[in-house]
């Protein structure tokens, strides 16, 4: 289904129709994440993707307006290269541990000790939210960090252009 | 090496390829930033699907229940969620200049502006 | 969009839902899904709506720019400050320990107070974006 969304946004070319497929796009990625028992990251998407975003994409489309002009050229070498990374990573999934391995590396690691020991050590029963706050305290001031850059830069760039308006009138 | 077992990485190899085709294949600077959320949606579900044991739950202590999926890349991919929002609307925002100065999104357009500016200046 | 009725009423009684369900994820983020990320999203998510249906100059007289702007520096320093008074404490930057005698409750308090510097850096880029994205107007002469 997922799939299915994503070509129709190849596909199409009217920028307004990708923006709610887009959205579309979002609600399935999240309903997705549900079914793969990541409930915060699915409510993130669920309220970033579909709602935040498609917000976004709009009110820029609204300032850039439009369609898509139509592709110059055939997109084959595009393509071409496309399916070749494609392929090459389909070849390369070949080594990985199967879906739901429970022997795989990534449950061998610190997750046991997440799992078993977050609860007495932050009395929080959430595991997210005690790795993200906690374990992981520095990565999250880190991204912290760059959501407020990325809001500065925003602000930077958009702002100036007001004041230069004000000074033509 | 089962077809099924794998089938969450080919379902993210496929995600992953759109999106890649569409930053390279299209001119349009905005439908390039949308294949980009595209191909980093994929990089979600490369990390959560591994993190998934079939008959476990979502990682919230609770009574009764031994098996939760892997809370790490969830909380890798919650922050990235986020941050990819703020760096798609900063994207977005360049965009946004750039209609505004070269008064089009197509990349061969800009180019040819850009090229027809240096020109000018050369004569 | 201000004249249908119906649109306003509705907005008028779901906004306040999305504004407390901002404050049920964000404070019972410890014991279900949620936390300072997806409650500063929500949060952002309802001024957006209510901007959408009420006009973008209403919202700015009730959130004002200032207030944003504040917001989202705020945050990041509620969470470095975090750090500090771990730091002062005696303890390591980011360590939540000793933040009370008893080290769970530390862990509890620091969590809180971190989640609370997320949600209103979040809240607030997103808020500002849209502010910014949506004040532009568009500029018909160069087209």
């Amino acid at each position: 289904m997922m799939a299915v969304i994503a070509a129709a946004i190849v596909i199409q070319r009217n920028l307004f129709a990708v923006v709610v497929l887009g959205g579309i796009y979002s609600f399935l990625m999240a309903t997705a994440l549900v079914a793969l028992d990541a409930v915060d990251v699915a409510m993130t998407e669920a309220s970033v993707g579909a709602g935040i975003s498609t917000v976004l994409l709009l009110g820029a489309l609204h300032l850039v307006r439009g369609d898509e002009a139509k592709p110059l050229g055939r997109p084959w070498l595009p393509l071409a290269v496309s399916i070749a990374v494609g392929g090459v990573l389909v070849y390369g999934t070949l080594g990985l541990p199967a879906f739901s391995d429970p022997e795989a590396p990534i449950h061998k690691h610190v997750a046991p000790r997440y799992i078993n020991e977050s609860l007495k050590e932050t009395g929080v029963p959430n595991v997210v939210t005690a790795v993200l706050a906690s374990y992981r305290g520095y990565d999250t001031l880190g991204e912290t960090t760059v959501v407020f850059t990325a809001g500065i830069g925003v602000i930077a760039l958009l702002r100036q252009r007001k004041r230069k308006d004000r000074d033509r009138r | 090496m089962s077809a099924l077992g794998h089938f969450s990485y080919w379902v993210t190899i496929f995600l992953l390829v759109a999106g890649l085709f569409i930053v390279i294949a299209r001119g349009n600077l905005v439908k390039k930033l949308i294949g980009l959320s595209i191909f980093q949606t994929s990089v979600y579900l490369l990390y959560i699907a591994p993190g998934k044991l079939i008959g476990g739950t979502a990682p919230i202590v609770g009574t009764g229940i031994t098996v939760y999926s892997n809370p790490l890349p969830h909380v890798l991919i919650l922050t990235a969620i986020v941050v990819g929002i703020a760096t798609l609307a900063l994207g977005l925002a360049l965009v946004v200049r750039i209609r505004e100065s070269y008064g089009s999104v197509e990349e061969d357009e800009i180019l040819r502006a850009e090229e027809a500016a240096l020109r000018d200046e050369a004569t | 969009m201000r004249n249908y009725l119906v649109l306003r009423v509705a907005a008028k009684i779901v906004v306040p839902f999305m504004l407390l369900f901002a404050l049920y994820v964000q404070f019972h983020g410890d014991f279900g899904p949620g936390g300072g990320f997806q409650a500063g999203v929500i949060l952002a998510a309802a001024f957006v709506f209510f901007a959408l249906i009420f006009g973008l100059p209403t919202t700015r007289r009730l959130v004002p720019d200032r207030l944003v702007e504040t917001g989202i520096a705020a945050g990041v320093l509620v969470y470095a400050g975090v750090g500090f008074i771990g730091l002062l404490l005696g303890g390591n930057y980011l360590d939540y320990f000793v933040l009370d005698r008893d080290p769970a409750h530390g862990q509890h308090r620091g969590i809180f107070w971190v989640e609370v510097g997320v949600c209103l850096t979040v809240s607030s880029v997103m808020l500002k974006i849209f502010y910014m994205f949506a004040g532009r107007r568009r500029r018909e002469d160069d087209a």
